[in-house]
């Protein structure tokens, strides 16, 4: 009998060897005339787990984890193609702790299926969604995902289905499909592990919403630091294409609709809807000002749905189980699920899909274990470089896009990173406006002056020069580039800034209250 | 930026008919729909501050000063970007806003240059008047930290300076490039902070840059700098003028420091050029101050004799009597006049008058006889006027341009900006030329087909052309039906659906595949509004006329004449060719193109004139030469044009000069024809006179006198002094009352004045009673001449055809930066950029003869020798090459032939064979007139070079 072994192929995994494994255990059961198939599967996303092996039993799969290659000769004595006990053995991978308690919608299949097998993506109910999609109006589409609440995953949470019935009503033909694919912040990955994990599901998103909002091409605008995604994905749409999944002629039903992938030009602010559509022309990614919006004047200007990765790839299953399955989960207006990203200073770093409404505190300790040093998390920033910093007594706020921003934060993409309490809080402040001073467009004069003012003012306040009035003018500057900006990246990069002075005054040598010490 | 002010709206007018009220700060305003917030502020003098913003260009919202609140609307909107919409409510002015600017104010000054009161900009820098205009007080980031201060000058351009350490990133300057100019040289390089302005990694010289000055025009601050303000200060005032460049005829102001122009800046209300301009315009107006001006009127005996400064009294005197002289010992007709392209309506008309009235005969010809005499001959035979149809913005709503036998980007190179930019926004483009012209494929710009035809075999194109559109049914028979004479019709109809007229069987002749003349045939048709635009590469062939016959036809049988967006559009070569024509200068034709032989008409003048007029025409320029060589021909009143550098056959052209007993050159500089000449009278430059110029679109524009003529007169008043002379007075105070006079006499200006001229800024002819204000396209209701005719165009090969001893073909061309025969260019720093003629020939030809890049080659036709650098390039396909001729030691027309069009004799400059060898010296041509340079300089006082 064939046993199957699952070693992921995600980009994290093979960071810390899992091809050595898979190559390991190939050689191995060749040597041991065992018939082993292994499958290169996406990552569950228990980091801190891989490179994870997986077989294949009949009561489910067995894990075992970390596994380097010197460890496949004793699972192999150990009998791990039976699910055989061993110092490594994690148990049935669904039990895990971490893993058990998610609630995995858009994820689904990550982890699961082998990414490039299309038989195996519609066994796990693949192209149910296009299926429903195609036969239904664009109009009914569109209505669909407004129910079901998804917001833009992308930071900004604008309501999918809104910008769709934008485009939908918009006049100009031809209309593209733009998946923003360029993920930069700081600590996310969860777009990456989908379009290496379940290409598929990306792929099927795009075209239900070429179905929806009537275009039938669509660009994938990719980080250029991603290139096993690029591999990835050329593999998944020439299959896909072959098997009439994309082209002219959609699961036989003549209509259209086919995607390109674009590499990204390696720059932040290419993440940025306008930037991106410059960028995907051929241009300098420069911001372009809104309105003219996307959705009627985008990529070479026409009507355009600009999403992103995590947010196409929550469409299938929207169709597929009906916006009210997908509204069940969530709290308030932030309906469905997230999947976060655990980075930075934390135990067990990795991706965990929960409905809205779970807590950071939840977050950090009942998923992260705590931080990776051991010491007490002194802060947080949730969003990318341009989220706020949370202190711990803003631990137990649900994550809930309404709930954040009442406390001054943002979810943006669901990347959250972790600092202990070594960390300098106005050298964080200062890497904020460092990070803007350099992946700044350069286009609006706030963010393109204002970001190398501001490492400078925040230079002279840790360096204790004039630092009531270099405060003062630290607010000042803060306040021309919220409200002064062009786009959200030099409207943005205050807040961490900001935060950080609210949260955490005695690292800028103040006293709590904001007075000079 | 204008140095003396001009409204600035921010962003560019909108014209759209709907249009939506709203509020600001309190006021209502109704503007067309599409309209920003800013000019919509702007109209009601509420001036919201602004750096990026300017309306020449799409706005861009980078500078953030235009901040705005909208009720209703999160945040604060830029006023440039944010669209006006039907009961928005604006404040411009509040706490917050004041905040807000004076904070992004506080960052541009924290990274600039204190050095307000040294700076060229002072006084006239948006910099510094917004940060008064914010109420900026101190910069508290101080100035110790980054900076872009110390950056290097780039000073290689030799008329403006781009200094980075002045730079504000707004991005103008790029912007002009791209949508104002379309060339697309300046680019953002780096990011954030790092952001700064570059012409790609090269210094402005090496880029790509044309140097059309339009970042500099664009720019807020003293980052691009005219070298002439930097040097003067900033001007104190303005006159609005005409360009005496090209047909395109770009309105200019001339800014002044009392009677020394410190810059010319394109006007932006020029019908023409919309705020355009080129390098030739906007900056080599140099010449007229040149050192080599001649500045006294001269005369001598002998061409072998020095020159003799004298009065103009004597001079003039001098003139008179040997015309009188001669005309006494070989009669009425044996002198003649040439009128100048150059010069203004006025002037030219004077010189016909001169020559009608007062030397009583009708030998008038000008420089048109050499460049767009077929122009005038086929568009007068098919449509019944000698203009183009349209006017340039026309182009603004054609969908399918064809260009032949032009170099638009080269020679018309602000026309060609507006032709760029419609094509940049999809307009397909068909390229008729044996060049590969810049046109065929530039940035953002790509021919879909580029017809590279063999030279000479222009008319087999256009028959082919016309073939496909009748056999396949492409034609628009109702058009045809309304518009045209159905008799002429039919018989052309049946020529041109002759086989022989067919792709496939010019294919051979054109070296064009039929496939390509079949496909640009469909797409000239059916693709909408179609215009063609053409020059010098249709008329100066043996068939000329009959190519722009061929022309006409075309655009009739497709319907594309007679409505924006379509037309036949000859782009004249000189500032006022279309003017000259238009003012009488043909032998044959009294101004407004009427007939010398008509007795109405002639009764008309000779009632004005008080004089009786002559009813026969008079001689070309060619037959003036032949004249002379057999004798018959003798004296010549030459106004503003070197006949001996630009009529082709110049040795020909030499020994005629030669044969005669008194040339009167009157010019701005000692030229290769006044090398010949008996009385030099001084010439006025364009900025010394008062008069108007016609474009090639018909469009007359006034001339306006900015500062004194350097020799004491204008031009008009020097012919109006020979005039009084020769017996004949002329009373005229002021070149309005020639206009005047003009207009009198002529029914297509009958409604033209100065003061209509100063209303309208401009007027295209026919102006009368019928058009008032003008017309700016022309042929609307019918044809000019009622119905359009077809006319049977068979073509005929040239005689000027490759053999065993000339087998390549050599044609003639211009570059941007230099001009014609180069006396103005070639006297300004446009040097830089073309310092001499070069010979353009194929890999494979050069290949085949042995020759290097750069190495010297002989050319020799059957009429002369000349020698040039080669430059070895795929722009010419092979058996074909290519020179310009603006450097007189070139020789260019030392080549040429005296072939000429059938109708107008129309030299053939663009057909000579040749052959191309290498070369170690100079053709004895060369050496003759290097010979003859140094000895006719001598003869000048004080040793003027010519």
């Amino acid at each position: 009998m064939t046993a199957t072994v699952y070693v992921s192929r995600d980009a994290a995994a093979l960071s810390v060897g899992a091809e050595g494994v898979a190559q390991g255990i190939a050689r191995a059961a060749a040597a041991r005339a065992d018939q082993v198939d292994i499958v290169r599967s996406g990552s569950r996303g228990m980091f801190w787990l891989e490179p994870l092996v997986e077989v294949a039993t009949p009561t489910g799969r067995i894990a075992y984890g970390p596994v380097a290659p010197e460890d496949v000769a004793a699972l192999f004595d150990a009998g791990f193609l039976k699910g055989g006990a061993h110092r490594l053995s994690l148990g049935p991978t669904e039990e895990i702790a971490y893993f058990k308690k998610q609630e995995r919608l858009t994820f689904a299949r990550v982890g699961v299926t082998d990414p490039l097998r299309l038989s195996d993506y519609e066994a796990h109910g693949g192209f149910r969604g296009l299926r429903a999609a195609l036969a239904m109006a664009p109009r009914d589409i569109v209505e669909e995902v407004v129910r079901s609440g998804l917001r833009g995953r992308g930071g900004a949470a604008f309501p999918c289905g809104i910008k769709w019935r934008t485009v939908l009503g918009a006049e100009a033909l031809p209309k593209y499909v733009v998946c923003n694919a360029d993920e930069g912040d700081s600590g996310t990955f969860s777009d990456r592990m989908i379009m290496e994990g379940d290409p598929f599901v990306l792929l099927e998103g795009m075209a239900i919403a070429g179905l929806a909002v009537g275009a039938t091409k669509g660009y994938i605008y990719l980080r250029s630091e991603y290139p096993d995604a690029e591999r990835t994905l050329a593999l998944a749409i020439a299959t896909a294409r072959q098997a009439g999944r994309l082209g002219d002629d959609l699961l036989g039903s003549g209509r259209a609709f086919d995607v390109e992938v674009r590499r990204g030009a390696g720059a932040y602010i290419c993440g940025e809807e306008t930037a991106l559509l410059e960028s995907l022309e051929g241009k300098r990614g420069m911001v372009r000002p809104k309105p003219p919006l996307p959705a009627l004047e985008g990529l070479f200007g026409r009507p355009t749905a600009v999403n992103n990765v995590i947010t196409l790839a929550s469409v299938p299953i929207i169709l597929d189980k009906g916006a009210k399955y997908y509204a069940s989960y969530g709290m308030g207006r932030s309906q469905g699920t997230l999947p976060f990203q655990l980075a930075g200073n934390i135990k067990h770093g990795g991706l965990v899909e929960k409905a809205f409404g779970v807590t950071l505190r939840e977050l950090l300790y009942d998923y992260g274990g705590g931080s990776a040093s051991g010491r007490p998390i002194r802060a947080v920033q949730v969003g990318g470089p341009l989220g706020a910093f949370l202190p711990q007594s803003r631990f137990d706020t649900p994550l809930d896009y309404e709930a954040f921003a009442a406390v001054g934060g943002m979810i943006g993409h669901g990347g959250v990173v972790v600092f202990d309490d070594t960390v300098d809080m106005a050298k964080m402040a200062r890497y904020a406006m460092e990070f803007c001073a350099i992946e700044s467009c350069g286009k609006c004069t706030p963010c393109r002056i204002g970001s190398t003012r501001g490492v400078e003012v925040i230079d002279h306040i840790r360096a204790g020069r004039k630092p009531a009035q270099n405060l003062a003018l630290l607010r000042d500057l803060c306040e021309t580039m919220t409200h002064g900006s062009l786009c959200a990246m030099g409207g943005l990069t205050p807040a961490p800034v900001l935060s950080a002075l609210e949260h955490f005054p005695e690292d800028f040598g103040a006293s709590p209250a904001g007075k000079v010490s | 930026m204008y140095s003396v002010k001009e409204p600035d709206g921010g962003t560019p007018q909108r014209t759209s008919e709907p249009v939506v009220t709203l509020e600001i700060d309190g006021v209502r305003v109704v503007v067309p729909a599409g309209t920003s917030v800013m000019r919509a502020a702007a109209g009601i003098d509420v001036r919201i501050p602004k750096l990026c913003a300017t309306d020449t260009l799409e706005a861009f919202g980078s500078c953030r000063l235009c901040l705005v609140e909208i009720e209703g609307r999160k945040g604060y909107p830029a006023s440039c970007t944010t669209v006006a919409e039907a009961g928005m409510k604006v404040r411009t002015q509040s706490d917050k806003l004041a905040k807000l600017r004076r904070g992004t104010m506080e960052l541009y000054i924290s990274d600039h240059p204190l050095d307000c009161l040294t700076c060229p900009a002072n006084g006239n820098c948006e910099l510094q008047e917004m940060a008064g205009v914010v109420g900026l007080r101190e910069v508290r980031y101080g100035y110790d930290g980054s900076n872009h201060l110390r950056v290097a000058k780039d000073e290689s351009n030799p008329y403006f300076t781009f200094d980075p350490s002045k730079c504000i990133v707004c991005s103008r300057c790029v912007r002009a490039c791209e949508e104002t100019q379309g060339t697309f040289a300046l680019t953002l390089l780096g990011r954030g902070f790092e952001s700064t302005i570059s012409p790609g990694n090269a210094d402005f010289l090496s880029s790509e840059c044309v140097s059309c000055g339009a970042c500099v025009q664009a720019c807020p601050t003293a980052t691009l700098m005219e070298k002439s303000v930097v040097d003067k200060g900033q001007p104190d005032h303005s006159v609005v003028t005409t360009c005496a460049y090209c047909g395109v005829g770009c309105s200019f102001r001339a800014e002044m420091k009392g009677s020394e122009v410190v810059r010319m800046v394109p006007n932006k209300d020029g019908g023409a050029n919309h705020g355009h301009s080129c390098v030739k315009g906007r900056f080599a107006w140099g010449y007229a101050t040149h050192p080599d001006r001649v500045k006294k009127p001269m005369i001598r005996q002998t061409i072998r004799e020095p020159w003799r400064e004298v009065s103009w009294e004597e001079a003039i005197g001098y003139a008179a009597s040997e015309f009188r002289r001669i005309q006494a010992k070989y009669g009425r007709d044996s002198i003649g006049g040439i009128t100048s392209s150059r010069c203004s309506n006025e002037e030219t008309y004077l010189v016909q008058k001169l020559v009608r009235a007062a030397f009583g005969n009708n030998n008038v010809d000008t420089c048109a006889r050499v460049c767009h005499s077929p122009t005038g001959y086929g568009l007068k035979t098919t449509l019944g006027e000698s203009a183009g149809t349209q006017n340039f913005d026309s182009v603004r709503e054609a969908d399918v341009i064809v260009v032949i036998g032009a170099n638009p980007t080269e020679a018309h190179p602000v026309f060609a900006s507006q032709m760029k930019k419609r094509l940049r926004e999809g307009a397909k483009l068909i390229v008729v030329d044996p060049r590969r012209i810049d046109l065929v494929r530039m940035p953002h710009v790509e021919a879909s087909y580029h017809l590279q035809l063999l030279p000479g075999t222009n008319v087999a194109v256009i028959n082919a052309l016309a073939h496909v559109v009748v056999t396949e049914g492409l034609h628009d028979e109702d058009f045809v039906r309304r518009r045209c004479d159905p008799s002429e019709y039919e018989k052309w109809k049946a020529f041109i659906c002759e086989e022989r007229n067919s792709p496939e069987a010019t294919e051979r002749v054109t070296g064009v595949s039929a496939a390509d003349v079949r496909g640009a045939a469909r797409l000239y048709a059916k693709g909408g509004n179609g215009a063609i635009y053409y020059g010098l590469g249709v008329t100066e062939h043996s068939q000329g006329s009959t190519m722009v016959i061929g022309i006409a036809n075309l655009a009739m049988v497709t319907g594309n004449l007679g409505r924006p967006g379509v037309g036949v559009n000859p782009l004249r070569g000189q500032n006022n060719v279309q003017g000259s024509c238009d003012m009488g200068s043909f032998p044959h034709e009294f101004p407004g193109y009427r007939h010398v032989s008509d007795p109405i008409v002639r009764a008309s003048f000779e009632q004005d004139w008080g004089v009786r007029l002559e009813a026969e025409p008079g001689l070309r320029i060619p037959n003036m030469f032949d004249a002379a060589l057999d004798g018959s021909f003798k004296g010549l009143y030459v106004q503003g044009e070197d006949i001996a550098q630009s009529d082709p056959d110049t040795k020909h052209v030499m020994a005629a000069l030669e044969a005669m007993e008194c040339i009167v050159v009157q010019d701005i500089f000692a030229n290769e024809t006044a090398k010949f000449a008996h009385v030099f009278l001084p010439g006025s430059s364009f900025l010394e006179k008062d008069g108007t110029f016609t474009n090639a679109e018909r469009r007359v524009s006034r001339v306006r006198k900015v500062m004194p003529a350097l020799a004491g007169l204008s031009d008009w008043e020097v012919t109006v002094a020979l005039s009084n002379a020769l017996g004949y007075p002329m009373h005229y105070d002021h070149p309005s009352q020639i206009m005047d006079e003009i207009a009198r006499l002529t029914p297509t200006f009958r409604g033209v004045s100065y003061e209509k001229i100063d209303r309208l800024g401009s007027i295209q002819w026919p102006c009368n009673d019928k058009a008032p204000d003008g017309t700016p396209v022309m042929h609307e209701e019918e044809f000019v001449r009622g119905k359009g005719r077809f006319v049977v165009t068979q073509y005929v090969p040239t005689d000027e055809r490759t053999t065993r001893k000339y087998p390549l073909l050599l044609t003639t061309g211009r570059i941007l930066t230099q001009y014609n025969v180069g006396a103005q260019t070639r006297r300004t720093a446009n040097v830089a950029w073309h310092h001499e003629d070069v010979l353009e020939i194929h890999p494979h030809d050069a290949e085949q003869r042995g020759i290097r890049d750069g190495e010297w080659v002989g050319v020799a036709s059957r009429a002369g020798e000349t020698t040039l650098r080669a430059d070895i390039t795929e722009r010419v396909q092979p058996g074909v090459v290519y020179t310009t001729f603006h450097h007189p030691e070139s020789g260019a027309n030392v080549v040429t032939t005296e072939n000429a069009d059938w109708a107008t004799s129309c030299p053939e400059y663009k057909v000579t064979a040749v052959q191309v060898s290498r070369a170690v010296e100079p053709s004895t041509w060369q050496k003759r007139f290097e010979e003859q340079q140094r000895a006719q300089a001598d003869l000048l006082p004080g040793h003027a070079r010519s």
